[in-house]
């Protein structure tokens, strides 16, 4: 690679123009068709908690095409290859670690609502196939998955850990199954098998930034595949896919405690730049890529605070943050000068415009790496913009026997904020959908759910507007509920609460770490009334950009709870011993009885016994015969006190024994 | 069993064989008296025993690795935790009428390091006795609506979030801290939690959640935070309280203050959570000085004599012992090290190991005799406030969720400059680093080690298998003396019979007198049985005399008196009274009386060793004697002898012992001197007791009972004497 790397970049320098033409030229179907397509972008915004997100944005689109055949140029063949075999229509897998912080990262742009994920695997896929046949394909694509990214992502063929949405899941189309893996570890070895995905890998591009220590030092790591397959025909040959795979990461940068201290550079953002959250810097873009761009965008807060401060400053500049020196100004600076500055059109929600700024790779080279920096000089604070609702879950009550479930929502709007949802007639309303799977060990009482409104109890039917529910089977399926909530629109809180009993398990079903109890996966809430997008200016360029395209797409606003963990009764494995010792002895006394039982001949005995009474021998065969008695531990025929006599023996025997082992004991003293 | 031995009696056909077991059986029965004897001196000399039969604590769990890494408090955090200690101090000389003050300030610096703030107002809920909730699991308390303004208490809590943990769990560390009269411990304690915090901001190895509770203990340190369990766990969404809460204009006025000066923070007004609760720590520093060195006590009884995982100790323990060096204490009863019968049985101890050891080296089973005296004394105390069923500390909350919980406080060598400030703080919060760390590298919950356990020094305990042997020694006379009695009353009837002196019922064919008297036993359980009735009615009745309104502790105790003589002069009067007409040979009569008895209440310890085993323990030892040597006072004044005076003796000072006001009595005597010792004393510790739902309570009011009961064998004798005497 690296050889074929050096040549390509000393081009670069000589003739830039000419290279691009070369390359475009160089992958142009000789047929005239739409060519497979690569785009790289990378997505950078400093967030109110002195962090600072990136986000990685790759998309490679092959074209519904006859004529290649079974082979591509740029797209990865593997995923072609799975996406004909199982007929999946749509899918996202994606692995995250850590939390996304919905108070503080905001929930309402559309990179929070795409691409927060809950902790762990999270798999969706919707299949173009009938009914019946989903389930089979579904179980093989866990598998392949699994294969295909090192991941344990099997564990979701069995039927107890997915499940099918009805219409509660944003994309709300039928042949939709649904499953996560809460507890799955991520590491470089998912992300390795993702980043071969990439037509550059990670040698050059963007990508190469993809430092796996600073990656994965990140305080929010999601990495998501996430692939749209166009038009089944009935060969199968001719379908075109989109896979488009984001990497989101949320970064701090490196801050000298020291400064910390200091109350006065306390409120200051940190100043950061490429290479000192990544450690690497961008040498220039991936060839085979059609756009390589690097955008910085201000949050619409963050520009009205931006405004606020230079109004302060300097009384007039108004069209400051348009100009083209924008980027150097007296609140911040960036190292590199923005090739294009995009504006968001101001919206219904807010007046504030976002703004976008946009580097593009192409003109940076080895020699000149690209290292965008930012620095700023005045302490600046900002929220970010949040969903109406903030949900988070919890767990109620103690022991091991029940519980219950918790959805809190709470307005994130200070006061009663007229936010813009739907007015239906004259009474407005917040319409909110929830999803939420439960395994089947949590068994769930559907009719125990309590819904509360600005803390008052409220009826099931006022404020549920559709629900669905499939309960869960015992070790066959999970417990599924979907509920679309309609809440007034000044609510400021709301809770549901669901009871549930704990169920015991098997004990083979049980994991290794049993002790840690099992997880719940994240519920989603959704707002379907709400639509995260980013409508920009400039159109035409847009187009082109398939992550500003995608912010202008409309999609709900969605947030996803923290995942539960409830305790679980457990059984003490490491006793297995004390089982099979208690066992055993208690199959020992039975048997032991049983034979005894079956074994005795009751009338023969007592008919011999009669016939020694009659005999009635002399003096001292009886006496031989008590003392045989005696021995056997047979009572003798004559009522006698066997305690007595016994405790006689005992007594005498005892007193022996003492002595033997006083004397033994003195002689052993006095030797010493 | 016994039915049985009866057969064996009764069968005049000769059996062919006996199986050994039942020999066994018989030959305990027919010498139940030795074997009493026996068992229950063997019993005694076990629980003595105890403090040399225990082991070393061990880290059962590997997960732990208790200081396998090495803390990472520099002095910057001290000083952080300094800067916090100065300022709330000088905040207190500015304006110490209100606590709102410090809080604010606890909450300001919290929210400097990073981290999620928010306040939990609470109402202080009194503990309220409620005869039939013993062993339920705590609710949400009711909603009382007439909340004044101005009893309310604020915890201020903090939350880490771990940065790339999932947040299921979550590590609980509370300072208490009454802001209205802030000591210099409580100060010192959220300088040391403080310093921990502020470096658990920046550590990149926390897995789970840290919550930072400063519990406001101006209503007890323990009602703070079982409020803001009770709000964690069971949290009520409907909540009058809240509503009212929000009236009154001083707490809105703090919150209002707050949300404007920290606009943009992570400062929220509703109740924040972390996940399910791992373990928790609660820190406090002690005011007075100790004399030798730093160090720290560890309290861990909870509530109904639960205790936390025995890993819990041993990781504080260790880390304390061989990183920090800091002198681990346990609780101990003080009055325990002067005793100098206990010394001289160590010493006896002692010398029979060294005896043992001389004749083989490999025997090392001797501890020295301070050693002992001392591990006596906690294990003392262990079993007392294991079977008083009180908790300890506010350690006994977490315990009602489940969650282990110790208490731990720091007691410093005593000099106020700053450099020993400094050192305190350093060395506890490293200790707590240490701790956390620890738990914070466990997977799975604490299951490995013991949680039914007794300590004698901070790393030696007592196991359950181990001491279950002292309790079943000591109670396993009770069966065999109930056998016994029965039979002896049984057979004697049978002689009776064979006098043909005895009413008409029994005469006419064998087996009917035979379940006749088979079935004569239910007399007695009747008997019993009112007796217990009694018992639970007297138990019961302490509710209602709370409702009193203004009642000083001695009247009520009064009160209490008069109402159980009252009801039991009924219940006599009602239901005993039948039992006059059983014509039954009466001299017999108290054998099965006593065998009921006795079986009832070996039932009685047996359920309760499961539940509260030190209480079981301690019953064991003053009600078994008691239970064996009970015999009415008529028959041994007739007999008139030398045993029979002793034993009349033994019964009149045991029965009065046992009997819990006078037991309570005595021990409080000897422990406080007699002075301080009265009756008002006597209804506060009960009545402390049932706030704490305490199983103890069931137990004593039960000991009660049966202390008369064996009284009641002799009362109930001279009822019948003085019934049969009008008869006649």
């Amino acid at each position: 690679m690296a050889f074929l790397r050096r040549p390509l970049l000393l081009l670069l320098l000589v003739t830039h123009q000419f290279l691009q033409l070369w390359i475009a030229s160089g992958s142009v179907n000789e047929e005239g068709q739409k060519q497979e397509e690569f785009y790289e972008e990378l997505l950078l915004k400093p967030l109110p908690d002195r962090k600072v997100l990136t986000h990685f944005h790759f998309q490679s689109s092959a074209p519904p095409s006859t004529s290649n055949g079974r082979h591509h140029h740029l797209f990865p063949k593997a995923i072609s290859q799975l996406v004909q075999k199982f007929r999946v229509k749509e899918m996202e897998l994606s692995f995250t670690q850590g939390r996304w912080n919905y108070e503080s990262w905001g929930g309402f742009d559309s990179i929070p609502s795409s691409n927060a994920k809950p902790p762990g695997v999270e798999l969706w896929a919707v299949f173009d196939v009938p009914q019946h046949l989903i389930d089979a394909l579904w179980k093989n694509l866990t598998h392949t998955l699994s294969g295909l990214f090192c991941a344990s992502i099997n564990f979701l063929e069995s039927s107890t850990s997915y499940s099918a949405p009805e219409w509660s899941f944003p994309p709300a189309l039928g042949n939709l199954r649904y499953g996560t893996l809460p507890r799955e570890a991520v590491c470089t070895e998912n992300l390795t098998p993702w980043m071969k995905l990439l037509p550059c890998r990670d040698k050059a591009g963007i990508s190469m930034l993809l430092d796996r220590p600073s990656i994965y030092r990140g305080f929010y790591h999601s990495q998501r595949l996430h692939l749209t397959s166009t038009g089944f025909s009935s060969e199968g040959m001719d379908l075109g896919i989109i896979l488009e795979q984001t990497l989101t990461v949320v970064l701090q940068p490196n801050i000298q405690r020291a400064s910390l201290a200091r109350t006065s550079e306390k409120h200051i953002q940190p100043s950061w730049s490429l290479s000192s959250i990544f450690g690497k810097e961008v040498n220039g873009k991936c060839v085979l890529a059609e756009t390589s761009n690097v955008y910085l965008l201000l949050d619409r807060s963050l520009v009205a605070e931006l405004k606020q401060l230079h109004k302060e400053n300097e009384k007039s500049a108004e069209i400051v943050l348009t100009s083209e020196n924008f980027w150097t100004n007296s609140n911040f600076e960036l190292s590199a000068k923005p090739d294009r500055i995009f504006i968001e059109e101001s919206s219904l929600l807010s007046k504030n415009s976002s703004i976008l700024y946009k580097f593009e790779i192409e003109k940076y080279s080895e020699f000149k790496p690209f290292d965008l920096g930012l620095t700023w000089k005045i302490p600046v604070g900002w929220m970010c913009q949040q969903a109406p609702l903030h949900a988070s879950r919890f767990l109620m009550g103690s022991g091991n026997e029940r519980g219950a479930i918790a959805i809190s929502l709470i307005s994130t709007q200070p006061s009663e904020g007229s936010m813009g949802a739907n007015f239906d007639g004259e009474r407005c309303e917040l319409r909110v959908d929830v999803f939420q799977v439960v395994p089947w060990y949590v068994k769930v009482y559907f009719h125990s759910l309590q819904v509360f409104v600005d803390q008052q109890p409220k009826a099931v039917s006022d404020i549920i507007g559709t629900i669905h529910v499939s309960p869960s089977k015992d070790k066959v399926s999970p417990g599924v509920m979907e509920l679309a909530l309609k809440l007034p629109c000044n609510v400021s809180s709301a809770a549901l609460t669901i009871e549930f009993d704990k169920g015991f398990l098997h004990i083979d079903e049980y994991p290794p770490d049993a002790n840690q109890g099992f997880d719940i996966p994240s519920a989603i809430v959704s707002f379907p009334n709400f639509h995260a997008s980013m409508v920009f200016l400039e159109n035409d360029y847009l187009n082109k950009s398939p992550l500003l395209s995608k912010f202008q797409e409309k999609s709900p606003v969605m947030s996803y709870t923290e995942v539960l963990l409830v305790p679980l009764t457990t059984p003490d494995f490491s006793m297995p011993y004390n089982v099979i010792t208690i066992t055993c002895t208690v199959f020992a006394l039975y048997f032991g009885s049983l034979l005894n039982a079956l074994r005795r001949r009751v009338a023969e005995e007592e008919r011999f016994l009669k016939e020694k009474a009659a005999k009635k021998t002399g003096r001292i065969p009886l006496l031989l015969s008590k003392l045989s008695a005696k021995l056997r531990g047979r009572r003798p025929e004559p009522p006698h006190p066997p305690p007595g006599s016994s405790s006689l023996v005992n007594s005498k025997l005892v007193l022996k024994v003492v002595l033997v082992a006083g004397l033994a004991v003195c002689w052993q003293y006095y030797i010493s | 069993m016994a039915e049985t031995i009866e057969n064996s009696h009764s069968d005049e056909k000769p059996k062919p064989r006996v199986r050994p077991i039942v020999r066994f059986g018989i030959f305990l029965v027919s010498h139940s008296f030795l074997v009493s004897i026996v068992c229950f001196t063997s019993g005694v000399l076990a629980l003595f025993l105890l403090p040399v039969l225990a082991k070393n604590t061990y880290i059962s769990e590997n997960a732990l690795m208790p200081g396998s890494a090495s803390p990472m408090l520099s002095n910057q955090h001290v000083s952080d935790g300094n800067r916090l200690v100065k300022d709330l101090t000088n905040s207190n000389l500015k304006s110490s009428e209100t606590g709102i003050e410090s809080h604010k300030i606890i909450a300001q610096y919290m929210l400097d390091v990073g981290a999620e703030v928010s306040f939990h107002k609470f109402h202080p809920q009194m503990n309220q006795f409620h005869p039939l909730h013993f062993f339920s699991s705590p609710d949400s308390g009711k909603i009382q609506e007439n909340y004044s303004c101005s009893s309310y208490g604020i915890n201020t809590v903090g939350i880490i979030r771990a940065p790339r943990g999932d947040g299921k769990e979550a590590i609980v560390l509370v300072t208490p801290y009454n802001a209205l009269t802030s000591s210099f411990g409580e100060v010192l304690s959220l300088g040391i939690a403080y310093s921990v915090f502020s470096l658990l901001t920046q550590v990149t190895w926390l897995a789970k959640d840290i919550i930072w509770l400063v519990a406001d203990s101006q209503f007890g340190e323990y009602a703070a935070v079982s409020a803001w369990l009770r709000e964690y766990q069971t949290p009520k969404f409907s909540s009058m309280s809240a509503l009212n809460a929000e009236m009154c204009p001083d707490i809105n006025n703090l919150f209002e203050i707050e949300v404007h000066s920290m606009a943009g923070s992570k400062f929220s007004n509703s109740f924040r959570r972390a996940g399910t609760m791992t373990a928790a720590l609660v820190l406090k520093v002690r005011d007075q000085s100790e004399q030798f060195d730093d160090t720290i006590s560890i309290y861990a009884e909870a509530s109904n004599g639960q205790m936390p995982n025995l890993d819990l100790i041993n990781v504080v323990n260790y880390l304390a012992v061989h990183r920090q060096g800091l002198r681990v204490n346990v609780e101990k009863l003080w009055s325990f090290l002067n005793l100098g019968w206990l010394k001289s049985l160590g010493e006896i101890f002692e010398s029979l190991a060294n005896i043992a050891k001389s004749l083989n080296p490999k025997f090392k089973f001797g501890i020295p005799a301070t050693e002992y005296v001392e591990g006596t004394a906690i294990l003392a105390s262990s079993l007392y406030y294991q079977a008083l069923g009180v908790p300890t500390g506010p350690h006994g909350a977490f315990r009602d969720y489940q969650v282990d919980a110790i208490t731990l406080e720091i007691s410093p060598k005593f000099s106020l400059d700053k450099v020993w400030r400094n050192d305190i703080i350093l060395r506890g919060g490293r200790l707590i680093e240490g701790v956390i760390r620890s738990v914070n590298n466990l997977l799975e919950k604490f299951h490995q080690s013991f949680f039914l356990y007794l300590l004698t020094s901070p790393s030696k305990f007592v196991s359950v298998g181990v001491y279950m042997i002292a309790f079943a020694l000591l109670i396993a006379p009770l069966p065999m003396v109930a056998a016994s009695l029965y039979v002896d009353s049984n057979s004697s009837s049978n002689c009776s019979k064979g006098d043909s002196s005895t009413p008409s019922a029994i005469t006419d064919t064998d087996e009917h007198g035979i379940t006749i008297r088979s079935w004569r036993w239910l007399n007695s359980a009747k008997l019993v049985f009112i007796v217990h009735l009694w018992g639970a009615i007297v138990s019961v009745l302490p509710y209602f005399i709370c409702q009193i309104p203004d009642c000083s502790p001695t009247t009520s105790f009064m009160i209490w008196v008069l109402l159980s003589i009252l009801s039991l002069l009924i219940l006599n009067s009602v239901l005993a009274s039948p039992f006059a007409c059983v014509k039954a040979s009466q001299e017999k009569e108290w054998a099965l009386v006593k065998s009921v008895t006795i079986s009832s209440v070996f039932i009685g310890l047996g359920l309760m060793s499961v539940i509260n085993f030190a209480t079981a323990e301690i019953g064991a030892l003053l009600m078994v004697p008691m239970c064996l040597l009970a015999r009415p006072l008529k028959l041994d004044v007739r007999a008139g002898t030398f045993r029979s005076c002793c034993r009349i003796i033994c019964n009149l000072v045991l029965g009065h012992i046992a009997f819990p006001p006078a037991a309570f009595f005595l021990l409080k005597g000897m422990l406080d001197g007699f002075g301080s010792a009265n009756v008002g004393g006597f209804w506060m510790w009960v009545e402390s007791l049932w706030a704490w739902n305490s199983a103890t309570y069931l137990f004593i009011v039960k000991a009660t009972y049966l202390s008369w009961m064996s009284k009641a064998d002799a009362r109930y004798q001279r009822n019948i004497f003085n019934i049969h005497s009008k008869k006649g």
